[in-house]
């Protein structure tokens, strides 16, 4: 307890039985980065400030733009364009400017994440993608840090503590014991193709706040070894006992150096050979004609296309084989730029005489 | 025996619960799931049998709640 101010912020906490001066000395002492700065990441930011988490990082390389603000709850409009990690910070000193901020204002990768993560004692995934995900889960199972894990699809969350012994074994549960492999590209929803509730990740990300609290402070049964999932819609949550597998480990790499050498990107089967273009390209293709331009949203989606004249053959008809191309080069478009991959993908393998591109981040980036 | 879907296999099902019989054990019922939904085999997904993770071949009686759990990305 350093002020009468500190004494003042944190009473109401420090009152609590089991809590005391001792539990705020521990959270003041923590140190603690939170990679992403999105849904999950403002809601934990915000209440590790507020509890008074000595060192909070903040890893994000985003800006924030206005179909963000219907779940980021620290931004406002005008945020819009500016840096998530420098903006979240700006926040939470004006809401805590007893701690220290490390503002990470750049995407986490395999060069940077270790000398990223060993400064923290505790991590936390709110990140969006699966190469990210595996990436900081292998990077924590290296570094042995405890991960506080939290992710969410349309109206259905998941959390977990992550490399902290758990069980009467004592074995340390990672994301890799849940799902030894990352997914491919197209097979699972992200946000932007298949939304989000927005009061959704305010949900999770309390939870989370909640486990990295208890973790600092020793209070209470954290997560470690369970999966707590949750649902908007019916309000059941359940929690799921976990296990070790005896393959999980072996899928991390074996050292930091071999950590580097991985493209955790190809892995979830990212950056495909040359099927997608960017919006340059689309335009000057799309100028220079013989081309088909096929929207693969379904049918009632917004907003419309009006810019060029194209199909609309949404995904499910697509993959029927319902459609007949009739020129020679086809590309698609969608919301986001990840159904239309799969598009580009389906059409390589079926049609050998075409051509099949993705227009790149899809409607969002014209 | 009640399977629950969550996430997206709630969608290449059809349904969010489901009634399957005469399972005898866990490999099993992934088979004939995946025969079922043919889209399911193509997706990562773990499986609990009550509220239990479970990897290896598990046999079942019929009366246990089975939960099928994708990952989600979204952050």
């Amino acid at each position: 307890m350093q002020t009468p101010d500190t004494y003042k912020r944190y009473q109401r906490q420090t009152i609590l039985p089991g809590f005391g001066d001792a539990g705020q000395y521990k959270l003041l002492s923590g140190r603690v980065l939170v990679i992403g700065a999105g849904g999950l990441g403002c809601p934990v930011l915000q209440y590790l400030a507020a509890a008074g988490v000595g060192v909070i990082g903040i890893a994000d390389h985003d800006t924030v733009s206005l179909s963000n603000l219907h779940r980021q709850v620290l931004y406002t409009m005008e945020d819009i364009g500016k840096p998530k990690a420098e903006m979240a910070a700006e926040k939470l000193r004006a809401l805590n400017p007893e701690l220290i901020y490390r503002v990470f204002n750049e995407a986490v990768t395999t060069n940077n994440i270790i000398h990223i993560i060993k400064e923290f004692d505790v991590v936390v995934d709110g990140t969006d993608n699966f190469a990210t995900r595996y990436l900081v889960n292998d990077a924590c199972v290296l570094m042995d840090k405890p991960l506080v894990f939290g992710a969410i699809s349309r109206f259905e969350g998941q959390v977990s503590v992550f490399n902290v012994p758990s069980g009467l074994d004592g074995a340390c549960i990672h994301y890799r014991d849940l799902f030894p492999n990352p997914p491919k590209e197209g097979e699972v929803l992200n946000c932007a193709d298949s939304g989000v509730l927005g009061v959704l990740p305010g949900i999770i990300g309390s939870f989370m706040a909640n486990e990295v609290i208890k973790l600092l402070t020793g209070l209470g049964k954290g997560l470690s070894g369970t999966l707590l999932t949750f649902n908007a819609l019916t309000n059941e949550s359940m929690k799921w006992q976990l296990q070790k597998r005896l393959d999980s480990d072996g899928l991390v790499p074996s050292s930091v150096a071999a950590l580097q050498q991985r493209d955790y990107s190809w892995e979830c089967g990212m950056p495909s050979d040359g099927i997608e273009i960017d919006v340059a390209t689309f335009e000057v293709m799309l100028k220079e004609g013989n081309v088909a331009l096929i929207d693969v949203r379904e049918l009632d989606e917004t907003p419309e296309l009006k810019r060029w004249v194209h199909q609309k053959i949404p995904l499910g008809t697509l993959m029927k084989g319902e459609g007949t191309f009739y020129a020679k080069q086809i590309v698609f478009i969608c919301q986001s730029g990840k159904r239309s991959l799969t598009a580009a993908n389906w059409g390589k393998e079926k049609y050998a005489d075409k051509k099949f591109y993705s227009l790149s981040g899809g409607l969002v980036a014209l | 025996m009640e399977i629950i879907l969550f996430g997206q296999l709630a969608d290449i099902a059809g349904a969010s619960a489901i009634r399957v019989e005469g399972m005898q054990d866990t490999n099993m019922l992934k088979a004939k799931l995946e025969a079922m939904f043919p889209g399911l085999e193509k997706v990562k997904y773990m499986l609990a049998v009550n509220k239990k993770m479970v990897q290896e071949n598990l046999p079942l009686s019929g009366s246990e709640a089975i939960a099928l759990m994708p990952p989600f990305s979204g952050g």
